[in-house]
């Protein structure tokens, strides 16, 4: 069992029911090379509407996967969560608090690892927690560096750097720098893409199991619909771009702790399954007749 | 035909004789003994200046100067390892004022497009100018021909460190930069520990670069000075000593390509996986 390390004054690990989210009437136009200049040298682009009105509530410490075909916008809606990218109109509540920037209480974990190539997996850990709690004594941000190192089943490879790990150690680094500064709420983009099927399952698994231990509010974006209802409360279904909408919201209501094996037992997984099947494919095909029409 | 399926080792293509290497390494031997040979002869039979001497004359004073670098016989009789102290002292200074103006300038013009934008006629005007037109600047500017030339080359080794700082720093990858801004680090420690290190592969490729030319510049900086190897090229030029001047050449040419060796190690030990 993980002893809690923590000082007490942190404010996430104080308040147990912080990180609810509220993303209401959020849309999103990358606007198009349109000035003067473009126009003379022909290269203007037109404005693109990635989303169109996204209203999401999600409760604190619920498990939320989004799932969508390619190019829908769903990197575009968690840059937004994290701070990162601003929302044409609309808002993003945390906690009741409008989002204007980036901040700790959002751990973000990166499709691409984006790990310092310069800093060893312990240096790179240690750097946000030393970021996100600067008056914190060194010895305990090393304890701490070394729990989540563990947790994630790196102990061995501290002293390594970037470039000597595999992807899913890259991922897993990852994984435990967003949680060493104990964020309330984790913005996931496909952290998994990238593997093989093996480390991915294994990676589902961990992931399962330190979300038991500790709670949070989890968005999670995916491509798998297999992973979405290993891991989640909840699987957000959005429809194709432009102007990408929700389409359907599903609850899983599968018990916890969830076993991969198990899950098929479960009449409601074959249907959940088939609905989300039905929809990506559905959602697949008029991208592919309109590729195809576009391409004649 | 089921045989036809399993592979059978392809036939081994005779083994080469030698590999790439040692066949370049032969080729270069051989060029180097026909550009001698061509040299010997060339000498001995009036097709150059009397002053030429022949390729083993020179081989000879060669050695003899680089069998004792150390000797001091006065000011203007001195081993050319000494005379390679002074010049390589100099180069340090004058390198290490021209970075200590470039790598903060850079910094700064990588951080703030304006100012960038702002420096950059600067820059690109006072890139191409030759070492030998600062000279005389320098004379008139600092009355003194010791720090003149340390101005020479100064200045004319800004140019690629402040280049490639400012490159390095304004193209950090977004992904270090969204790492910091979700940690909420503040503008000072994202500049220390991120945009630094991310941009150090580029400072000192642009530092190597540099330092090249610092030391390219030396011979010239030195026609007015007193000591150093530059200032023995055209001190020996003066006693017509050709086999002394192409001496200083080789030795020059060595010795630039040791320091280009060494801040080639400095370069993989900061990059890190970045390149490669
Ligand atoms: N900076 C940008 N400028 C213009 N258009 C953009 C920009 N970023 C994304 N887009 C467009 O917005 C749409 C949504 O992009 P986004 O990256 O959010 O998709 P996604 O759902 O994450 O896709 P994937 O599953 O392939 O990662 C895409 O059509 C993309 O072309
Ligand atoms: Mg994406």
């Amino acid at each position: 069992m993980r002893t809690n390390t923590r000082p007490e004054s942190t404010p996430s690990s104080m308040d147990t029911t912080a990180g609810s989210v509220s993303i209401s009437n959020v849309t999103k136009v990358y606007f198009g090379r349109q000035t003067l200049a473009d126009k003379l040298l022909k290269r203007t682009s037109p404005d693109f509407e990635a989303l169109s009105a996204i209203n999401l509530e999600i409760e604190h410490n619920t498990f939320v996967s989004i799932i969508g075909p390619s190019g829908c916008g769903k990197s575009t809606l968690l840059n937004i969560v994290a701070g990162l990218s601003k929302p044409t109109t609309g808002e993003v509540l945390v906690d009741g608090q409008r989002v204007t920037g980036p901040g700790p209480d959002r751990g973000v974990v990166f499709q691409s690892y984006a790990l310092m190539p310069w800093m060893t997996v312990a240096e790179n850990i240690q750097f946000a927690i030393e970021t996100v709690y600067p008056t914190m004594p060194v010895a305990q941000q090393k304890e701490i560096m070394q729990e989540y190192i563990n947790l994630v089943g790196l102990s061995g490879a501290e002293r390594k750097h970037p470039h000597e790990l595999s992807g899913g150690m890259k991922q897993r680094v990852g994984i435990a720098r967003a949680l060493a500064i104990n964020p309330q709420i984790l913005l996931m983009d496909e952290p998994f893409g990238a593997l093989d099927a093996l480390t991915r399952g294994f990676l589902q698994d961990e992931i399962e199991r330190i979300w038991e231990q500790e709670r949070k509010t989890v968005i999670l974006i995916t491509h798998s619909i297999e992973e979405a209802l290993l891991l989640s409360d909840k699987i957000v279904m959005m429809t194709r771009g432009p102007a990408a909408r929700i389409a359907k919201v599903l609850d899983v209501p599968f018990p916890r702790p969830r076993k991969r094996e198990e899950l098929d037992q479960y009449p409601q997984y074959h249907e959940l399954k088939a609905e989300m099947e039905r929809h990506l494919t559905a959602e697949a095909r008029v991208v592919e007749e309109a590729r195809v029409r576009a391409s004649v | 035909m089921a045989n036809n399926v399993i592979s059978t080792p392809a036939k081994r293509s005779s083994m080469p004789l030698l590999n790439t290497n040692q066949k370049a390494t032969l080729l270069f031997l051989l060029l180097l003994s026909l550009f001698l040979i061509f040299w010997e002869i060339g000498a001995r039979s009036g097709l150059f200046l009397p002053i030429m001497p022949s390729a083993s004359q020179t081989i000879k004073d060669f050695w003899t100067w680089i069998a004792d670098p150390f000797f001091d016989y006065g000011p203007n009789d001195k081993g050319i390892g000494l005379l390679l102290l002074t010049s390589l002292r100099r180069v340090a200074i004058g390198f290490l004022i021209g970075s200590a103006i470039a790598i903060p300038l850079g910094i700064i013009t990588g951080l703030s497009p304006v100012i960038s934008k702002a420096i950059d006629p600067f820059i690109q005007i006072l890139r191409p100018v030759s070492p030998l037109a600062w000279l005389p600047l320098g004379l008139a500017l600092m009355r003194d021909s010791e720090k003149t030339a340390l101005f020479v080359i100064a200045i004319t080794s800004i140019w690629p460190t402040l280049i490639n700082t400012r490159f390095g720093v304004s193209n950090v990858d977004p992904a270090y930069l969204n790492v910091a801004r979700t940690l909420g680090a503040s503008r000072w420690r994202t500049i220390t520990k991120v945009i630094l290190p991310a941009a150090a592969p580029s400072i000192v490729s642009g530092l190597r670069i540099s330092l090249g030319i610092a030391w390219l510049v030396i011979v010239a900086a030195e026609i007015l000075l007193s000591g150093g190897i530059g200032y023995f090229v055209w001190n020996e030029w003066n006693n017509l000593k050709v086999t002394s001047i192409i001496t200083a050449i080789l030795v020059i040419g060595l010795v630039g390509l040791l320091l280009d060796r060494l801040f080639g190690l400095l370069q993989t030990w900061v990059s890190f996986g970045q390149r490669s």
